[in-house]
């Protein structure tokens, strides 16, 4: 039984570590990147950076005082019990962003996209997002934040079978040139691409890529794992670098993910995560224990069926295990 | 490379900026501030410029800095605030407002995100013996929140809330910034783009255009979105 009191607390705890502490996955790729790069600027920012985020650990303040928005995906296991049931959860979700505004202190970035109201704890209409994914098998519930920057970086196109890969080589270099200029994109940046689909799948697919996998993680369809090397090679290529000064460092890893789409055409997404990839995972037990990490193994081999039914369950328990 | 950026030139300038320490400033040097910055944005613009409501007393002697970014900041229940970090905002939207408003405040370092574009420069800074320093990144709202040892004043806080309110922080040892523009109205980001720019057309070789284009498309890329 997983009750409420223990999804707030998980929910709360995640938002400060998202906001505080730097993903390792994310932070090695970095320093990767500056011992390759040769732009004089370009390297010192990431050094910047890096210390910035020793910063934040150190302090315990947010790394970047833009919160993005801050939103949740949850994964909840089909033997997961909660009694209290899903409107109290998403009720946590919300006091949890509540709390950790105030708190941490997060930015409250969130208004009414109209009147420009603030409610000054980044809850309102239709915020945060909740996505929601289910795992086979299972008896616990992942929840998952992320604080992604949120004016540049993303765009979508509808490409036709006809543009072929070449076209998808193409928008992305549109993507990343347009919005790396002058760093808009807070690049270097986890690059995810969403490939098929309807166009808010395609949305969708586009950013969890980005924000749900981690730096070196790569798709288990060979030809797409391929061009996700191609893309990310493809990217630091440019000769561009963080705020768009002379360098190499744009893209620390590029992640594909895929949907099936209308037979006539290929929609093709574009997201960068930005320099600030904040992310944080908790697994909440069913004897209520929860464990942090910061790899929200999200795309389950469940999440990437392609048949009808789901009836290989070892192969979900060793995923996520 | 053992420790990026060693070449690059430092300096550390005492607030508010005096004409020559301003003068001295190049494309590309790193700077640290000390003394008192306040942050402005689009609603503190609006008020002051559109709705002809007086800026805060004694400004001008305060502070000669106007930063663009908005603080992660909570009250710390002994009627002061707890400023967690701050993090620049893209200054390219402010253009409309800001000759007229270095003209009222007479403020000299405009920091931000971005930069402006090189008209910009020369059409509004320029003239009003201003220059553009960068932030770093852009996300070292740690770093710049330790440099943040309290806050002089705020206003506006309930009409605009703690985004759009203008803040007047005591800084020290604050940065690093970037100067991106000179007196001159050289610019930094200006030049490395134009680097940049040289080696686009081989990028996109042999990669044809989609079918399907796009209304206001444009194909060169040397071109900026912003
Ligand atoms: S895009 Fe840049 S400024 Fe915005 S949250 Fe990310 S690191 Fe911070």
């Amino acid at each position: 039984m997983i009750g409420t009191d223990r999804i707030e607390k998980a929910a709360f705890d995640i938002m400060c570590k998202a906001a505080i502490d730097i993903p390792q996955d994310y932070l090695t790729g970095i320093k990767g990147m500056i011992d390759l790069e040769k732009g004089d600027l370009s390297a010192f920012v990431l050094q910047s950076m890096v210390e910035n985020w020793e910063a934040a650990t150190e302090d315990r303040r947010p790394m970047c005082a833009d919160t993005g928005l801050p939103r949740y995906y949850v994964k909840v296991g089909d033997k997961a019990k909660l009694p209290d049931g899903f409107v109290a959860l998403e009720r946590a979700l919300r006091s949890a962003t509540a709390r950790a505004t105030t708190d941490v202190p997060l930015r409250p970035n969130r208004v009414h996209p109209l009147w420009r109201n603030d409610h000054n704890n980044n809850v309102g209409l239709n915020a945060p997002e909740v996505e929601w994914s289910f795992e086979p098998e299972v008896d616990w519930i992942d929840i998952t934040t992320v604080h992604k920057g949120g004016l540049f970086g993303s765009d979508y196109r509808m490409l036709f079978p006809g543009d072929g890969i070449d076209g998808i080589k193409r928008f992305f270099l549109d993507t990343l040139i347009a919005f790396g200029k002058r760093g808009l994109a807070c690049q270097p940046a986890i690059v995810g691409v969403g490939v098929g689909g309807s166009k808010d799948t395609c949305m969708q697919l586009g950013k969890q890529a980005a924000c749900l996998r981690v730096v070196g993680d790569r798709n288990p369809d060979p030809k797409i794992a391929a061009l996700e090397d191609e893309l990310k090679e493809l990217g630091n290529n440019i000769g561009m670098g963080p705020m768009g000064f002379v360098g190499s460092s744009m893209v620390v890893d590029c992640h594909i993910e895929a949907g099936f789409t209308h037979t006539g055409g290929m929609p093709v997404s574009v997201h960068t995560f930005c320099l600030s990839s904040r992310r944080a995972t908790a697994r909440i037990h069913a004897d209520g224990s929860i464990e942090y990490r910061t790899d929200p193994r999200w795309f389950t081999p469940y999440m990437r069926r392609e048949t009808i039914g789901w009836e290989t369950p070892a192969e979900t328990s060793s995923a996520s295990a | 490379m053992g420790n990026p950026g060693r070449d690059l030139k430092r300096v550390r300038l005492k607030l508010p900026a005096t004409p020559e320490d301003i003068a001295a400033l190049e494309p590309g040097m790193i700077v640290f501030l000390d003394g008192i910055v306040y942050t402005a944005r689009e609603g503190a613009y609006k008020r002051v410029l559109e709705d002809g409501e007086p800026l805060p007393e004694g400004l001008a002697e305060l502070s000669n800095v106007n930063f663009h970014c908005s603080p992660a900041a909570a009250p710390d229940g002994e009627g002061g605030y707890r400023v967690g970090g701050v993090t620049a905002t893209a200054s390219f939207r402010f253009s409309k407002w800001m000759a007229e408003w270095l003209e009222r405040t007479g403020t000299r370092i405009v920091i931000g995100k971005g930069g402006m574009t090189r008209e910009d420069y020369a059409n509004i800074l320029v003239p009003r013996g201003a220059v553009y320093l960068t932030t770093v990144g852009y996300g070292t709202g740690a770093l710049l929140g330790r440099g943040i040892v309290g806050v002089h004043a705020v206003h506006w806080l309930d009409e605009l809330g703690i985004a759009q309110a203008m803040w007047m922080f005591r800084v020290e040892n604050f940065g690093p910034f970037i100067v991106d523009s000179d007196l001159q109205g050289n610019s930094l980001f200006a030049s490395h783009g134009d680097r940049v720019n040289q080696r686009l057309e081989a990028l996109y070789e042999g990669l044809k255009p989609p079918a399907l284009h796009r209304y206001g498309e444009t194909d060169d890329r040397r071109k900026e979105v912003m």
